[in-house]
């Protein structure tokens, strides 16, 4: 992300550049070397730049020595992150760690040299569960060494694992609690106890972070300066726009992109970014601070029969109850602490029942197919505000793929955003950001910023084939690939996978595919529309039949990319990969998955699903 | 295309060009067809199938919608049957009923050349569609294109035992002329043939067409006096048939008929057919296909505009053309025989036909068979074709007749018409039911302004003016086209509305009541509201000063509304 990327060049550049036995020439030139390095990109340079140090044979002795016996005491701070959750907090924890004077590395999981773990002394992991106990892509690996037979006995070893999750899902935190317990197993000591932060994360993370800040402090306060590595992470001495300090970005257009008679709305949005001095790359996601709809605030204050008027103070802040409702807190999602605090505040039995244990599948059933309005409605409760406000999470931002490159429309930013808006249990319903994006005429200002993700890039190399696979408004991402290929003259091959309902009615930017295949910018596009047959036909399908073609490219280099739904599309896509790799590649199932998990690793293989 | 260049290129047509290319109009319709990414085909692709009986269109509605929606035009297929003199069994009905229902837009249409077209295929529904077609004993081959298309002939099937006889002369036409290319069975029926038809077979060729068809459509229609149902005189062949004593003799063979115009371009106008002699019953499959011959060796392949056979004769000379003709022919046609027609309608209600059994007239508004409201067209029909026993016919004003029924079974028949709001013709006012309308928007691509849409809106104020004036039982021929083309065949309408751009018309008027006088332009480029006040002060006076039963048009031109016509409008008449 650019603006990391300047803040890292500050860093790098900066004047004290602790290589005091380089001459300038030597620093001027590593300099330009890794200008426009990404933030990841300069971190495994540092990586690497160590495990040569530990290589160069003079003075080898000493230097193992020292490794061997005694670990360097750093902070090593490994992140596994999907959303970007995981990763912005283990930036916070680094950049606070780096302030306070204390000798940090930040890694993202993918990154990390494995054979290192046996010698680290101090490890904090910030590390994100998928779905149904699934990690993130980018600690796939990790993960697998550390609970695998492979991973070395640490005896010496003070940990602290945070581990991020949706308590929405049976296996809450899962991968987090196995990497704490494992890491223990080995022989680690918690020097500070396992977090689990569920969607309003900061309600945990906020003191777990402090916690261990603190405690990092004290345990690496003896640590000699002199074998400080050079601060990793960036002090930016600009303001720029962030996730606390988000832009507001003027709509430009926002145009319905699926027809009269399509199922459901799909909306194409054009912001400024104009004078913001926000940057993006194609893969980034661009998060939104929505406010709720103004309708379902009204329903809550006449289902609750509390004033929209009314003044009330909730953690020092004090504003009208409308707005606390309207702009700070989560309406449409419902979550089990919220359950479980409607059921204790009214008495309802049943819900109670529902939060034991054994109860679980119905829980998460409720939880599915429930909007908090649903049970306010169905077990009437005596709420005042602040009670209300108490049991309510923060409203979060919401983070939106990408569907343009700057190279091609400059200050703006385009997204594609399906509008969840629906009937059940009798009454309209409504996605807090994809309606309050809907209803944004022209002109309106959208609170913004940019959500970097560096797992989901583009090749490098502009000879590489690239494999799209975007289902839905899963197609964003790729818009903004085809338009960055475009631009910048890539020579590889673009392929696209794109499905939905229907042909007529929901080929999401029909036009400008079309128009891609006639420039040959785009060489294949490959469709499966759902409900146009009596026989459902998905983009796996299509892999499938294709599966030949698909794996040359592979074997030729290519880079394959999948966005879109995680719960069911991204995980058969993923088996129709394993199964046409076993079979062009005429291995076993489990070799063909291996196949594709190297993919991962490498990075070759790269998902943005939600 | 308004205000097009008319001078006559020196190169062949690109559509000629198209055709020499096709492989006898194959193209690349079934790489088109297979391609997922776009609901079209090929602009060429496009003009090919039209030989198939399909032409692509959009709906038109929807087209700038959809272009900020970045979705392509909602493209969607006509497709037209080819079905000679327009009958239909019960058996095929509930198929076309079904295919209305489950591939098209859930309507029929019978058009103004007593066939069906189905709007709103999309792309991948054309080939199943045209498949059950083909398996309902009918075919779409040749419905359109530059080919002789459905051979028209007069509705009403049994006024006497020469109807039947006429009825099969249409349908032996229309089987000799269709096309022989292997190209239709090959796209759309996967090479199958069904037991009885004639399968392609052999080598390949068009000994007729050659690779290069016709320089435009062919239209033959049959017409036995007095009724001209048909518009003989709008056919490029008209065939009038002589009954002499209740037994068919001949036909008087009538040349260089047809509708089609373009705006501001004095090079294109319509013009009517004209007789140039009689020939017996075994010649006249003969005579069709040497003046066909004729025609695509004369016509002209540069500019489409002026090549159907009215252009060619007018350049050449109607001598010079039966000269040739009768030098392929090798025989000389005998002098027309005297014959004369009352009307170019539809006789609405129960007729007995010579044999004792019966034939029930429907009105149909401009031909569209649907469910909408009270008026469950659609279905009413498929009621009636379950229990129906003879066939129904198709008529050339876009109505219908449930022909052949016992006099037994006419109380059950009018049971199903009157429960299903069919049963319109037993009170509607007089100009509605002579009121024919083309299909026009949202779906076809030439329509410059409403027709079908717009004729329920207009009726209502023509109804109230005439009844202002005590008119509502005068039969007066009203014809609503949206473009200059013609499919409505409204040179021929006592009243007429062709039109040119949103909302605006040339309103013409001065056509006869039988089909041989065209009308002229009375005012161009008018709004509905002058229309109206136009029209207003003729009524009154042709209230007034009407003699016993004059027809409108008649009227105007006596009156001396409208200046005489010139002689080329009026068809030389051979009177009984």
């Amino acid at each position: 992300m650019d603006v990391q990327k300047e803040d890292a060049v500050n860093a790098v550049a900066a004047p004290e550049f602790p290589a005091v036995t380089l001459d300038a020439a030597r620093i001027s030139q590593l300099a330009a070397l890794v200008d426009e390095l990404t933030p990841a990109e300069l971190y495994r340079v540092a990586a690497w730049c160590a495990a040569r140090a530990e290589q160069i044979p003079v003075g080898s002795t000493q230097a193992k020595a020292v490794g061997a016996a005694e670990p360097a005491p750093q902070l090593t701070i490994v992140y596994g992150s999907q959303t970007g959750n995981a990763k912005r907090l283990a930036e916070q924890l680094a950049g606070r760690s780096t302030d306070s004077g204390l000798p940090v590395r930040l890694l993202r999981a993918d990154a990390y040299p494995q054979r290192e773990l046996a010698r680290e002394s101090h490890l904090v992991v910030v590390i994100s569960t998928q779905g149904e106990g699934e990690p993130p892509d980018d600690a796939r690996g990790l993960v697998e060494f550390i609970t695998g037979k492979r991973a070395p006995k640490l005896p010496a070893l003070q940990f602290a694992v945070l581990g991020l999750g949706d308590s929405s899902y049976p296996l809450f935190c899962a991968i987090g609690r196995q990497l704490d317990a494992r890491l223990a197993e080995l022989g680690g000591q918690r020097f500070v106890p396992l977090g689990e932060a569920d969607v309003d994360f900061e309600t945990v993370t906020t003191p777990w972070l402090d916690t261990t800040l603190a405690r990092a402090s004290e345990v690496l306060k003896t640590a000699s300066p002199a074998l400080r590595p050079a601060p990793l992470h960036a002090v930016s001495t600009r303001t720029l726009p962030s996730r606390e300090q988000p832009f507001a970005a003027t709509v430009l257009g926002n145009q319905r992109i699926v027809a009269r008679d399509s199922e459901r709305d799909v909306r194409h949005l054009e912001l400024s970014l104009e004078g913001s001095g926000l940057h993006y790359r194609p893969g980034d996601a661009l998060g939104v601070w929505p406010r709720n709809p103004p309708t379902l605030v009204t329903q809550w204050l006449e289902v609750l029969k509390l004033d929209a008027a009314s003044e009330v103070s909730h953690q020092g802040r004090t504003l009208a109850l409308s707005q606390w409702l309207g702009a700070e807190r989560e309406l449409t999602r419902l979550n089990r602490p919220l359950v479980k605090a409607l059921a204790e505040a009214g008495g309802h039995t049943d819900l109670l029942a529902l939060l034991r244990p054994e109860n679980s599948a119905a829980l998460a059933t409720l939880l599915t197919d429930n909007q908090p309005i649903d049970l306010l409605r169905r077990y009437p409760t005596n709420w005042d505000a602040e009670a209300l406000l108490a049991a309510l999470r923060p409203l979060t931002p919401r983070l939106y793929s990408i569907a343009s490159s700057p190279k091609l429309v400059g200050d703006e930013v385009h997204l594609t955003v399906a509008v969840v808006d629906y009937q059940a249990h009798g009454s309209a319903h409504w996605g807090a950001a994809s309606s309050f994006l809907a209803d944004a005429d022209e002109d309106a200002r959208i609170p913004v910023f940019i959500e970097s993700n560096e797992r989901f890039r583009l090749p490098a190399d502009p000879a590489r084939d690239i494999i799209m696979i975007g289902p839905g408004t899963g197609v964003a991402p790729f818009r903004a690939f085809m338009q960055e290929r475009e631009e910048t003259a890539a020579s590889g091959r673009n392929w696209l996978f794109f499905g939905n309902r229907h042909f007529a009615r929901d080929f999401l930017y029909q036009t400008e595919w079309q128009d891609a295949l006639k420039r040959g910018a785009l060489d294949r596009l490959d469709l499966a529309f759902s409900r146009d047959e009596s026989h459902k036909t998905y983009v796996q399908d299509r892999l499938r039949e294709h599966g030949a073609e698909v794996y040359a490219w592979l074997k030729g280099g290519a880079h394959l990319y999948v966005c879109g739904d995680s719960s069911h599309m991204a995980k058969d896509v993923h088996a129709a990969l394993g199964a046409l790799v076993a079979e062009h590649g005429q291995l076993s199932a489990d070799a063909a998955r291996a196949w594709l998990d190297e993919l991962l690793q490498q990075g070759r293989y790269a998902r943005d699903v939600y | 295309m308004p205000g097009m260049c008319t001078e006559m290129s020196t190169t062949v047509s690109d559509f000629e060009q198209v055709k020499a290319d096709s492989r006898f109009l194959r193209g690349g319709i079934v790489e088109g067809l297979a391609d997922p990414v776009t609901g079209a085909i090929s602009d060429n692709d496009g003009k090919l199938l039209k030989f198939h009986g399909s032409y692509q269109q959009d709906d038109r509605d929807l087209r700038d919608e959809r272009r900020r929606q970045k979705l392509e035009p909602a493209y969607a297929f006509m497709l037209r049957a080819r079905l000679p003199g327009g009958v239909v069994t019960p058996a095929q009905w509930l198929v076309f009923d079904r295919i209305a229902r489950e591939y098209a837009n859930g309507s029929l249409r019978i058009t103004t050349r007593q066939t069906f077209q189905w709007h709103g295929i999309i792309k991948r529904k054309l080939k199943p569609t045209i498949a059950a077609i083909h398996q309902a004993l009918a075919t779409t081959i040749a419905a359109c294109g530059d080919v002789v298309r459905n051979v028209v002939s007069t509705a009403n099937p049994v006024e006497s035992p020469a109807h039947a006889i006429t009825y099969a002369w249409a349908a032996k036409l229309s089987e000799e002329l269709a096309p022989k290319t292997h190209a239709y069975h090959e796209i759309w029926l996967d090479g199958e043939q069904l037991v009885g038809e004639q399968a392609p077979r052999g080598e390949e060729g068009e000994p007729l067409y050659g690779t290069t068809y016709l320089p435009r459509k062919f239209k033959i229609g049959v017409a036995i006096p007095p009724l001209n149902d048909v518009d003989v005189f709008a056919q490029d062949l008209g065939l009038i048939a002589i009954i002499e004593h209740g037994q068919l003799v001949g036909f008087n063979v009538a040349i260089g008929g047809g509708m089609g115009a373009t705006h501001n371009d004095a090079s294109t106008y319509p013009r009517l057919a004209d007789v140039i002699g009689f020939v017996p019953p075994e010649q006249v499959s003969a005579v069709a296909e040497a003046a066909v011959s004729v025609q695509r060796d004369w016509g002209d392949r540069h500019e489409r505009k002026h090549a159907r056979l009215k252009y060619t004769l007018d350049r050449r000379g109607v001598d010079a053309f039966v000269a040739e003709l009768e030098s392929r022919l090798g025989f000389a046609l005998q002098p027309a025989r005297p014959y004369r027609f009352d009307h170019n309608g539809d006789r609405y209600g129960w007729v007995e036909g010579h044999d004792g059994r019966w034939h029930l007239t429907l009105h149909i508004e401009s031909g569209r068979l649907a469910d909408v409201g009270e008026r469950r067209g659609l279905t009413g029909l498929r009621e009636l074709a379950k229990v129906h026993t003879g066939d129904f016919r198709l008529t050339c004003n876009q109505n219908l007749i449930v022909a052949d029924v016992e006099t037994a079974d006419r109380a059950r028949i009018d049971a199903i018409v009157e429960a299903h709001g069919l049963d319109g013709y037993r009170r509607q006012s007089a100009i509605r039911r002579h009121a024919v309308a083309c299909v026009a928007l949202p779906t076809c691509g030439l329509a410059m302004a409403e027709s079908e849409r717009y004729l329920p809106q207009l009726l209502p104020r023509l109804e109230a003016a005439l009844e202002r004036h005590g008119l509502s039982d005068a039969p007066i021929l009203l014809r609503l086209s949206g473009c200059p083309n013609g499919c409505s065949r409204p040179y021929l309408g006592e009243i007429a509305l062709v039109g040119r751009g949103p909302g605006r018309y040339d309103l013409r008027l001065g056509a006869d009541f039988s089909g041989q006088r065209l009308n002229q332009v009375y005012r161009e480029n008018v709004d509905e509201a002058t229309i109206l006040d136009t029209l207003d002060p003729l009524f009154a006076r042709y209230a007034a000063e009407r003699a016993q039963d004059e027809g409108f048009g008649d009227f105007l031109l006596r009156a001396g509304v409208l200046a005489p016509p010139p002689t080329r409008s009026t068809a030389a008449t051979v009177l009984a």
